[in-house]
């Protein structure tokens, strides 16, 4: 059996190892052959030994998703070695350190083992034990190529960008790269049925991780301040943040910064930080994962009952409490539509991959500052880490910021009195000023019961008004939230419904299950509140799978409390043991449901 | 109640600073405390700094928690911005402000419930980052709106007012922002306009973290016997403190008495709290100096007050960060956005 550009394996390490950097190597040269790809890292909440993996798929039809059947596995790390020998498919192979025996209870009769002396060779080649331990996963590297045939010139030239101004390390890692190249290709057969062949599919796309392009996002959307507690998996958006204003947002001529990130002493300080910087007027925000909102609930309230802007960009991971913080899982949907104590309804944004986690992020600025309330960005580990190949980002320069209604000292000059939550335009959306700008601005912004005028209320009909008003604002922000991603085709009574990350996994099991015959129209929610779109979708179909990565269906608990549809039409399928979803969850959620309905 | 507002005709005889202004324009609504109560004497000493600095009162913005303390940004500066917080994190708002727009002045008023206790980490936090606010804690040892329980202020051994003997040692403000780096330290007292209105110019004058613990008793619920917060406990006890003259954050602190020489003032109740001013032997610009002075009033049962420390090279957050002059809030979209070409640019980095 050949497959050729459609495979997949899988790389099992320890942490700390520096395996990290060859796995980033593969996947590069994959990509450079032109050859759609994509990478998942499943690493444990740890600095150094603990198991980790890297999966990389190989797809010439362009599916990213997870896929959990593996063809090759490279087993490195002895403390896994069992289980990571039982995930390769029949008729699969594995690599292993022939440095070592291999412990014969482990050999399957259906895998095809392919010994590498790593440790040996690397031990003999190079000096001192850091080296030959980073050095080991670079042989690795240059073996796979031999095996899959990967293009050695693009390795080459990998690692000559990669290293261009420390020539000894570019020299060891090629030398590596050659030791494990030329042992695979002397003792077997080289490449293996599965390889790669070069193509042209991917010149257009780019290799990139959520975070980066969510950091990338708040960049072009003009965010000054960046206020954050360090916390998986949503750390790397704050630093990629930093590194690219250390890049661009430097004056010229004084390389002052035109930015200021602030690390809080917990997530409450830090979103506390981002309303104090959007009541004053700048774009600001927060990245963390659940355990930050958590704790930023009671500020999120303010934000929500007192209209100041607040962007948050929540990278999901597994909980409930500190739960699994390296495992993906969208588990704050339910928290995040009502954060905060009392009557609350937040804006929250799905990006579903890297690109819509860019484009993300300036809707989310805009609207926060329009509808003048916190935003949440609820990405996940899986979006937020891993490394996606996606079409090329593009900027359109006539963008500029919705600042909402903010009065300038000039309309205050003009403006008899200015009265803070006074709806003048009907739209539920009261003008606000910012400090310093006139005197007749000022008003004082409060958590406590306040009336229309801004002043302090303890006078039911004069809350009932505001908070009343404040409902209508946000339900009418659901016009101007991306409405959702809708396919359908003509007579089609059954339609699957997702959100975010699942996209991937969701789209390629309705053209596996459409194979089968099985043909289901297709909606992918982009926004809370719900845009009228999502409440027709569901109305019009006789039943609906709702497909999210929680265990208690919090999607679907949305979708019925906010469009008022029949629990009988939405049939849950959840998949939350925290990897990625794949198309074979999807597939068999919904097989298992429609046979039971047959 | 707040929302009553204050005549704006004012007699015209009134005395006007440099910008025409009376203290009457410094002035906001009308106070919602209780009668005597020894904040709504810091907010007339606040007017009065703010008055006397001629300060343009739109370009203040004044943040506050949640007590008794934090609704007293309502009642001064009426053209100045105000944000009535949560409970304990004006720090984190102040902060934020700050970040986006460094040219305006930022007083927060907090109170021994928001800062010592539920807001303790970040009133820490924000000492460290040394932000340029003027931070007044308005100090009275008890919770005042929930019927007093004791505050973290609380000395060991005072009685509530049912009687219950506090069994904890206190937080002292100045003694943690002493330890913290704080580089404007001053305690001072509600009763003692002269001292006060000094130290806030100069708090508003420093360019940093300007922490003030003003002790302002509760006439409601910490003016009973076995209170060492209340009138009665301090008259008994003569508590001898210290006080500072107005000083420019830049000069030295000169002084109207001679060395250790006791000064007394009279509270609105009519007991007397004595004031002593800096002795020979202190030194405001010494850190530890200060701490263990401090700390030695302290253990005779006196309460030191002035403009106790002053860091001489102070260095605020913005700073330390090397912001742009120009407030963050204000730069222009095109100074912020790389734009489309630098994006292509970027991105051969992703292949």
């Amino acid at each position: 059996m050949s497959r050729t550009n459609e495979f997949a394996f899988k790389i099992a390490t320890a942490n700390g190892t520096g395996s990290a950097s060859a796995n980033g190597l593969i996947m590069q040269a994959i990509f450079r052959m032109g050859i759609p790809v994509t990478g998942k890292n499943v690493f444990p909440s740890n600095i150094q030994g603990l198991p980790t993996w890297y999966e990389i798929r190989v797809d010439k039809n362009g599916y990213t998703a997870r896929t959990p059947h593996f063809d090759l596995m490279v087993a490195l790390n002895p403390a896994t070695y069992q289980k990571d020998g039982a995930e390769v498919r029949s008729g699969g192979w594995l690599m292993y350190d022939s440095t070592w025996p291999l412990d014969q209870k482990l050999v399957r009769p259906d895998v095809t083992y392919l010994g590498i002396p790593l440790a040996e060779m690397c031990n003999t080649t190079f000096n001192g034990a850091r080296e030959r331990i980073l050095m080991k996963n670079i042989a690795y590297a240059g073996a796979l190529a031999a095996l899959l045939d990967m293009d050695t010139e693009i390795i080459r030239a990998l690692l000559k960008e990669k290293y261009s101004r420390k020539q000894a390390l570019m020299d060891s890692n090629q030398k590596a790269v050659d030791l494990g190249y030329t042992y695979a290709k002397t003792h077997f057969t080289c490449p293996l049925p599965i390889r790669l062949e070069a193509m042209d599919k991917t010149k257009d796309s780019i290799l990139i991780d959520g975070n980066t392009a969510s950091a990338l996002g708040a960049l072009y959307a003009g965010a000054t301040v960046g206020a954050w507690y360090p916390i998986t998996p949503a750390t790397s958006l704050m630093e990629a943040f930093k590194s690219f204003c250390e890049k661009y947002r430097r004056e010229p001529d004084t390389k002052k910064k035109r930015y200021a990130i602030l690390q809080a002493e917990d997530e409450i300080s830090a979103v506390g930080m981002v309303i104090g910087a959007s009541w004053a007027g700048a774009r600001a925000f927060t990245s963390t994962a659940g355990p930050g909102i958590s704790l930023m609930n009671e500020f999120i309230g303010l934000a929500y009952y007192g209209e100041v802007p607040a962007v948050i960009f929540d990278v999901q991971r597994t909980g409930p409490s500190t739960g699994m913080p390296t495992r993906t899982q969208q588990g704050d949907l339910m928290m995040c539509a009502y954060a905060s104590h009392g009557d609350t309804r937040h804006i929250c944004l799905y990006p579903a991959d890297p690109r819509e986690a860019f484009e993300t992020a300036t809707i989310a600025f805009d609207l926060a500052e329009r509808f003048q309330t916190p935003v949440f960005v609820l990405s996940d580990l899986d979006i937020g880490m891993n490394d996606w190949m996606i079409p090329k980002l593009t900027w359109d320069d006539s963008y500029r910021p919705d600042r909402g209604k903010v009065l300038t000292a000039e309309q205050l000059d003009e403006l008899k009195t200015f009265h803070r939550y006074l709806d003048a335009d009907g739209d539920g959306i009261a003008a606000r000023t910012l400090p310093g700008v006139h005197p007749k601005g000022a008003y004082f912004t409060r958590g406590s019961g306040h009336n229309r005028y801004g002043g302090y209320t303890e006078d039911g009909e004069e809350y009932v008004d505001v908070l009343d008003r404040i409902d209508r604002k946000i339900q009418r922000a659901a016009r101007a939230i991306p409405a959702p991603i809708i396919r359908t085709s003509p007579n089609t009574r059954i339609g699957l419904v997702t959100v975010g990350g699942c996209h991937s996994a969701c789209t390629e099991a309705l053209d596996l299950l459409a194979r089968e015959g099985i043909t289901l129209d297709y909606m992918r929610v982009r926004g809370f509140p719900f845009h009228d779109d999502v409440r027709k979708f569901l109305e019009s179909h006789d039943l609906n799978f709702i497909v999210e990565q929680n265990r208690d269906g919090q999607l679907r608990s949305l979708l019925l409390l906010e469009t008022g549809i029949a629990p009988a039409k939405l049939e849950s399928v959840r998949y939350y043991a925290g990897f990625p979803l794949s198309a074979h969850h999807v597939i068999t959620g919904v097989k298992a449901k429609l046979e039971k309905a047959a | 109640m707040t929302y009553i507002t204050k005549p704006l005709v004012h007699h015209p005889a009134l005395q006007k600073n440099a910008l025409g202004l009376t203290r009457r324009d410094y002035e906001g609504t009308i106070t919602t405390l209780c009668a005597g109560c020894g904040h709504d004497s810091i907010t007339a000493a606040i007017i009065q700094a703010f008055w006397e600095l001629s300060i343009p009162p739109h370009r203040v913005a004044k943040l506050s928690g949640i007590g008794c303390s934090s609704k007293t940004p309502a009642y001064f500066l009426r053209e100045a911005h105000g944000f009535n917080g949560v409970h304990g994190r004006m720090p984190a708002l102040v902060t934020g402000a700050n970040a986006a727009n460094g040219d305006i002045m930022y007083i927060g008023i907090s109170g021994d419930g928001d800062s010592l206790s539920i807001g303790l980490g970040h009133l820490c936090h924000a000492i460290r980052r040394n932000v340029n606010v003027l931070y007044v804690l308005e100090n009275n040892g008890v919770y005042g709106l929930t019927k007093g329980q004791f505050s973290a202020s609380a000395d060991p051994g005072s009685l509530s007012k049912k009687g219950e003997a506090n069994t904890m040692s206190a937080i002292d403000g100045c003694l943690l922002a002493l330890t913290l780096g704080a580089t404007f330290v001053a305690r001072s007292f509600s009763g003692d306009k002269a001292q006060l209105v000094p130290i806030l110019k100069a708090g508003l004058a420093h360019r940093g973290f300007a922490f003030i613990d003003v002790i302002s008793p509760c006439v409601t619920f910490n003016d009973h016997e076995g209170s060492t917060k209340s009138y009665a406990h301090t008259r008994e006890k003569n508590v001898e403190v210290v006080q500072a003259d107005f000083v420019l954050p830049t000069s030295a602190i000169t002084t109207a008495y001679e060395p250790g020489s006791v000064s007394s003032v009279t509270l609105h109740d009519g007991s007397v709290v004595r004031l002593r001013k800096v002795d020979e032997d202190y030194n405001p610009i010494d850190r530890d100096i200060a701490y263990s002075y401090i700390r030695e009033r302290q253990t005779a049962g006196e309460i030191v007050t002035g403009l106790l420390y002053l860091s001489p090279d102070s260095s605020d957050v913005h700073e330390q960060n090397n912001t742009v002059p120009t407030p963050l809030s204000q730069l222009a979209h095109d100074q912020l956005c790389p734009g489309s070409a630098e994006l292509e640019k970027l991105q051969r980095g992703f292949r």
